[in-house]
C-alpha cells in the first residue's frame, strides 16, 4: 500500500462515481457536469500514467470544448423535461443484466488469463523531460504524418458539415 | 507501483457504464454523453498500455481518437438540432420510422 | 442353286428334275392366266405337264434298264448343311422309283384328259365356271408332290412330298368346300378335307418320329447310308423306327386305325377319287415300305404286325363294302381293302407281289373310279334332262342350268350317287356299262385280268409263310367279288329305280377314251409279272432295286382256290341282287337275314361315332373349358382385371394420391412454407425501429462473442 496505489484508488471511485452520476441523473445538465468532472478525473489520471500533453489535450480539448458544446445544445433544446411511459419495457433489465456479465467476463478474463505485464511507474522527472515531448511530437510528424494530414481534413469536413446541416434547413424555407 | 490490470479494470467499468447509458437513457443527447465516456475509457487503456510498454503509440493513438471525437460531437449535434426542429421532441424512441 | 452331278451322267439322268418341274411350270401358267385362257385351254396345259413328266419317267426307265438296274443319284440343289448334317434334294433314280414315277405320270395323265370332261359339266352343275382353272393347278400340284415323293433320294425328301400330297389332298377332297356332295351350302365338303387332313397328319406323326430315331440311331435320312447302318444297329431301334412308320403308312394308306377319311374324301370330284385315293397317294405307304425293305426283313416281328395290320384292314373294309349304298363309297371301302393287301404283301416280304398288286390295282381302280364318274354323270344329265322336259338324245349342253344344286328346282335332294336311284344303266349307257364291267372282273381276280395275277401272287406268297393272314385275304376276297357283283347288278341291270336313270344319257369321247386306255391296262396288265419260268418282268426289274426277289411260280391249288372263291362270290351276288331284281324303294334282301351284322356293315360299324366319343367330343369340351373358364374367366376376369388392374389402381389412387401424396408431401411442402412464414413473421419484430433494441442487440452479440472466446 503505497501512495500511488491510494490515489489511483481515490481518483479512480470518483471517476466511477461521476460516470454512474451522469447515468443516473434526471436533469441534462446535471449529467454534463457530472461527466465534466469525469473527463478531468481521467486527466488526472493521465498525469499518472506519464502523459502529460495528453492529459493537457484532454481538458483542452474534451472538457473544455466538447462539453461546452454540449452544455450549448442542452440549453438550446431545453432538453431537461422527460416524456412519457416506457415503450420498451423489457429495455432496462435486460441493458442491466447485460451490463453485468460484460463486467463479470471482464474480470474473468483478467483474473485468469491475464500476464502480468507490468507495472506502471509513477512519473518521475523523465516524464516531464521536454526531450519526451520533443520525441512525441517528432514521432507525430514523422511516422503519423498522414494521419495527422488526415485528421486535420477531417476537422474541416466536420465545420463544413455542420455549417451545412445547419444552412440548408433555412434556405428551404 | 499500480498493476496496469487495475486500470485496466478501471477501463473496462467506465465502458460498461458508458455502454448502460446508451441502452437505458432515452435522451438523445445522455446518449450522445455516454458514447464520450466510452471513447474516454478505451483512450485510457491505451494510455496505460502505453506507458507500461514504453511506447509513445498509445499517446498518439489517443491524440488522433480526441480529434475525431470532437469532430464527431460537431457533426451529431448539429444532425440532434435537426431532427429537433422536424420532431419536437430529443427522445430516441420517438424517432421509429424506420419499424419494420 | 447348283447342278452337281454324283455320278457320270449316264443317257437321261440329267431331265430328272423335269418330273418336278414340268408339272410346277404347268401349274403356274394355269394360275397366273388360267382365268383368260378357254377350258380346252387349261386342260390341254395341264395335260400336257403331266404328260411331260410321263415322258420323262419313260426315259429315265430306260436309263435304267441300260444301266442294269444300277441306281443313279442325280443332286439338284444343297439343302441344309450344319455340322455333320448334310441334307441335300437329290433324285433317287432306280428301278423302283421309275416304276413309281411312270404309274403316277401315266394313270395321272390319263385322269387329267378326263377330268377336262367330267370338271367341265361338274363346275355347271355346281354353278361357278370360274374354278375351273383352280382344279387344273391343284392337279399339276399333286403330280409335283408325288413326284418329289417318289423320286427322293432320302427319306427327308419322300416326307417333303409325303406333306405334300397330304396338301393336295385336302385342297382337292374340299374343291367345294362350301357345299356338301349334292351341292347344297353346307360344311360337309370342308370337314372332310380337315378330316383327311388331320389324319394324315396323325400318321405324319409316326413318320417323324420314325424320322428322329432313324436319325439319331442311324446318323442319316439318306438311302443308302441308312440301310448300311442298320446292318450294325441294335434291333431294338430298328424296330421302333418301322413300327412308328407303320402309323405313317396307317395315315396316308389309309389302314386301321387311321383310315376313317377315305371314305368322306369321296367328297371330292371323281378324278380326285381317282388319282388320289385310288392310283397314287394312298399307295405312297406302300412304296414307303418297300423302299425299306432292307429295315422290315431285319425285324421279322415288325413285318409280322405290318402284315396282320394289312390283313385285318383288308378283310374289315371288305364287310363295310357290302353294306354302302353310294357308288363311290364301295369304292372307297374297297380300296381301303386293297391297299390292305398290299400293306399285307410288303409286310410278309412279297415286295414284288405288293408293288405289282400296286400298279394292277392303280390300273382298274382308277378305271372304276371314273367309270362311276361317268354314271353319276349320266345320273345327273338324266335328272335335269327331266327336270327341263328334254329328250334323251339332247344333249346336256353348257348353260343351261341356272340353279346350283339339286333341291331347290326340283322340291327334294336328287342323290345321283345313289345306287338305289340306279338300275338298268346297262342299257342306256353301254360304254360305261362294259367298262365298269372290266374294272369288276380285274378287281375281283377273275383270270385272266390283271388283278388276278397280282392278287394270286399275294396269296400264294402268304399261303406259304403266313397262313393267318392267307385265310383272312381269302375271305376278304370272297367279300371283294360279293361286293362288286352287287354293285353291278345294283347299278347296270334290272329296272330303273328312278326316272333319272331311265333317262341318262351316255358320256362324251373325252371321257369314255382315257377309261378304255385304263381298261386295257386292267386287262393286259397281268402281263407284267407272269408267274412262269422266264417272265416275272417286273420282279426281275424289281430286283436292281431290293436285292433278294422270292420269284414264285404260279401254284395251280391256290389259283383255283381264290378263282372258284370269286365265281361263287359272284354268283351268290347275283342270286341275291340279280335275279329278282331290286324295285324301287325296297330295303337291302340282305337286311333280313344279317340283321345285326348289315346294319353294322351299313354303318361302318360305327367307327366314326366311336371316335367321336372317345376322342374328338372330350378333346373338344376341353379345350372349351381350357378357353372360356381358365383362359377367359380366370385369367382375364378374375386374374387380370381383379387381381392386377385392381391392385395397381388402388396402389396408384389410394395408397400414392392420396396418402402419399396429398397427405405426405404435400403436407410437408406446405409445412415447409408456413414454418418459413413463421420465422420471418418472428425475425420481423426485431426490426421495431428503435435504436436502443438496436444497440442493446449489439451489446448482446458483443457479450455473447466474449463468452464464446472465454470458454474456448
Amino acid at each position: 500500500m503505497n501512495l500511488d496505489l491510494i490515489l489511483f484508488l481515490v481518483l479512480a471511485v470518483v471517476a466511477v462515481a461521476t460516470a454512474i452520476g451522469m447515468l443516473l441523473s434526471r436533469n441534462a445538465v446535471y449529467s454534463a457536469l457530472f461527466l465534466v468532472l469525469n473527463f478531468i478525473t481521467v486527466a488526472v489520471f493521465y498525469l499518472l500514467l506519464g502523459a502529460p500533453f495528453i492529459a493537457m489535450a484532454q481538458v483542452t480539448v474534451y472538457a473544455g470544448a466538447i462539453m461546452v458544446l454540449f452544455l450549448f445544445v442542452i440549453m438550446l433544446l431545453g432538453a431537461e423535461s422527460l416524456p412519457k411511459a416506457e415503450v420498451l419495457p423489457w429495455q432496462k433489465p435486460l441493458a442491466v443484466i447485460l451490463g453485468f456479465v460484460l463486467i463479470a467476463e471482464a474480470a474473468y478474463l483478467l483474473i485468469t488469463r491475464a500476464r502480468p505485464l507490468g507495472q506502471i511507474a509513477p512519473p518521475g522527472d523523465a516524464a516531464n523531460d521536454p526531450l519526451t515531448l520533443q520525441q512525441l511530437g517528432m514521432s507525430l510528424f514523422q511516422d503519423y504524418l498522414l494521419p495527422f494530414e488526415v485528421t486535420s481534413i477531417l476537422l474541416l469536413v466536420a465545420m463544413v458539415g455542420a455549417i451545412v446541416l445547419i444552412r440548408k434547413e433555412r434556405r428551404v424555407h | 507501483m499500480v498493476e496496469i490490470n487495475y486500470y485496466i479494470i478501471l477501463s473496462a467499468v467506465l465502458f460498461t457504464i458508458g455502454a448502460l447509458g446508451v441502452l437505458v437513457r432515452r435522451n438523445a443527447l445522455i446518449i450522445f454523453m455516454s458514447i464520450e465516456l466510452m471513447l474516454n475509457s478505451a483512450n485510457l487503456a491505451m494510455v496505460a498500455f502505453g506507458s507500461v510498454l514504453e511506447s509513445f503509440s498509445g499517446q498518439i493513438f489517443v491524440f488522433f481518437v480526441i480529434a475525431v471525437a470532437a469532430a464527431e460531437v460537431a457533426v451529431g449535434l448539429a444532425l440532434i438540432v435537426e431532427i429537433f426542429k422536424s420532431k419536437r421532441s430529443i427522445d430516441v424512441d420517438q424517432m421509429n420510422s424506420m419499424k419494420g | 442353286m447348283e447342278l452337281i452331278q454324283e455320278a457320270v451322267p449316264t443317257g437321261f439322268a440329267y431331265l430328272a428334275p423335269w418330273l418336278v418341274f414340268a408339272p410346277l411350270l404347268g401349274l403356274l401358267i394355269n394360275l397366273l392366266f388360267g382365268q383368260r385362257f378357254s377350258e380346252r385351254m387349261i386342260g390341254l396345259v395341264a395335260s400336257l405337264a403331266s404328260g411331260a413328266a410321263f415322258i420323262v419317267s419313260v426315259l429315265l426307265a430306260s436309263t435304267v434298264s441300260a444301266n442294269h438296274g444300277e441306281a443313279i443319284r442325280w443332286q439338284l440343289a444343297e439343302w441344309i448343311h450344319i455340322g455333320t448334317l448334310s441334307l441335300d434334294w437329290t433324285f433317287r433314280i432306280d428301278s423302283l422309283s421309275t416304276t413309281m414315277m411312270l404309274v403316277v405320270s401315266g394313270v395321272g395323265t390319263l385322269i387329267h384328259i378326263y377330268a377336262i370332261g367330267y370338271m367341265h359339266e361338274d363346275v355347271r352343275f355346281k354353278n361357278d365356271p370360274g374354278r375351273f382353272a383352280r382344279f387344273f393347278v391343284f392337279l399339276n400340284l399333286f403330280i409335283a408332290a408325288m413326284m418329289i415323293l417318289v423320286s427322293g433320294d432320302s427319306y427327308l425328301m419322300l416326307f417333303v412330298g409325303w406333306e405334300g400330297v397330304g396338301l393336295c389332298s385336302f385342297l382337292l377332297i374340299g374343291f367345294w368346300y362350301e357345299l356338301d356332295t349334292l351341292g347344297r351350302p353346307s360344311w360337309a365338303n370342308s370337314n372332310a378335307a380337315k378330316k383327311a387332313f388331320i389324319t394324315n397328319r396323325i400318321g405324319d406323326f409316326g413318320f417323324l418320329i420314325a424320322g428322329f430315331i432313324m436319325f439319331w440311331a442311324l446318323g442319316s435320312f439318306q438311302f443308302d447310308e441308312v440301310f448300311e447302318a442298320a446292318q450294325t444297329a441294335s434291333p431294338g431301334f430298328i424296330v421302333a423306327i418301322t413300327l412308328f412308320m407303320l402309323i405313317g403308312v396307317a395315315g396316308k394308306s389309309a389302314q386301321i386305325p387311321l383310315y376313317v377319311w377315305l371314305p368322306d374324301a369321296m367328297a371330292g370330284p371323281t378324278p380326285v377319287s381317282a388319282l388320289i385315293h385310288a392310283a397314287t397317294m394312298v399307295t405312297a405307304g406302300v412304296y414307303l415300305i418297300t423302299r425299306s425293305a432292307e429295315l422290315y426283313t431285319l425285324v421279322p416281328q415288325a413285318q409280322y404286325i405290318v402284315a396282320m395290320t394289312g390283313a385285318v384292314t383288308a378283310l374289315f373294309a371288305a364287310t363295310i363294302a357290302v353294306g354302302q349304298y353310294d357308288i363311290k363309297k364301295v369304292l372307297a371301302y374297297s380300296t381301303i381293302s386293297q391297299l390292305g393287301f398290299m400293306v399285307a404283301a410288303v409286310g410278309m416280304g412279297a415286295f414284288v407281289a405288293g408293288m405289282f398288286h400296286l400298279i394292277t390295282h392303280a390300273f382298274f381302280k382308277a378305271l372304276l373310279f371314273l367309270s362311276a364318274g361317268s354314271v353319276i354323270l349320266g345320273m345327273e344329265r338324266g335328272h335335269h334332262n327331266l327336270a327341263h322336259g328334254h329328250n334323251n338324245d339332247h344333249a346336256h349342253g353348257e348353260g343351261s342350268n341356272e340353279e346350283g344344286g339339286h333341291g331347290d328346282s326340283h322340291g327334294e335332294v336328287f342323290d345321283p350317287g345313289d345306287m338305289r336311284n340306279m338300275g338298268g344303266l346297262r342299257r342306256t349307257m353301254p360304254v360305261t356299262y362294259w367298262l365298269y364291267m372290266i374294272g369288276t372282273l380285274a378287281l375281283a381276280g377273275i383270270f385272266p385280268f390283271a388283278g388276278f395275277w397280282s392278287k394270286d401272287e399275294i396269296l400264294l406268297d402268304a399261303s406259304l409263310h403266313y397262313p393267318i393272314v392267307y385265310l383272312l385275304l381269302s375271305i376278304a376276297a370272297f367279300f371283294t367279288a360279293f361286293y362288286m357283283g352287287r354293285q353291278i347288278w345294283m347299278v347296270f341291270f334290272g329296272g330303273h329305280r328312278s326316272e333319272a336313270a331311265a333317262h341318262a344319257v351316255e358320256s362324251k369321247p373325252i371321257i369314255t377314251v382315257p377309261l378304255m386306255v385304263l381298261a386295257a391296262l386292267s386287262v393286259l396288265g397281268g402281263a407284267l409279272n407272269l408267274p412262269f419260268e422266264g417272265f416275272h418282268q417286273l420282279g426281275h426289274w424289281l430286283e436292281y432295286t431290293l436285292h433278294e426277289v422270292e420269284s414264285l411260280a404260279l401254284d395251280y391249288g391256290v389259283a383255283g382256290i381264290s378263282t372258284v372263291l370269286a365265281l361263287a362270290a359272284i354268283a351268290l351276288s347275283w342270286f341275291i341282287y340279280g335275279r329278282n331284281p331290286l324295285r324301287t324303294g325296297q330295303p337291302d334282301p340282305l337286311k333280313g337275314p344279317l340283321g345285326m351284322f348289315f346294319t353294322g356293315m351299313e354303318n361302318k360299324w360305327f367307327v366314326d361315332e366311336g371316335y367321336f366319343a372317345t376322342i374328338i367330343n372330350p378333346f373338344k369340351k376341353l379345350s372349351q373349358f381350357l378357353a372360356d373358364v381358365i383362359d377367359w374367366r380366370f385369367w382375364h376376369d378374375w386374374f387380370h382385371e381383379t387381381v392386377i388392374a385392381g391392385t395397381y389402381n388402388w396402389v396408384s389412387n389410394i395408397a400414392l394420391n392420396r396418402y402419399a401424396d396429398q397427405q405426405g408431401i404435400d403436407r410437408f411442402a406446405n409445412g415447409l412454407g408456413d414454418v418459413t412464414q413463421w420465422l420471418s413473421a418472428g425475425a420481423r419484430r426485431i426490426q421495431n425501429g428503435f435504436v436502443r433494441s438496436y444497440a442493446l442487440s449489439v451489446l448482446l452479440g458483443v457479450v455473447l462473442i466474449l463468452g464464446y472466446l472465454i470458454l474456448r
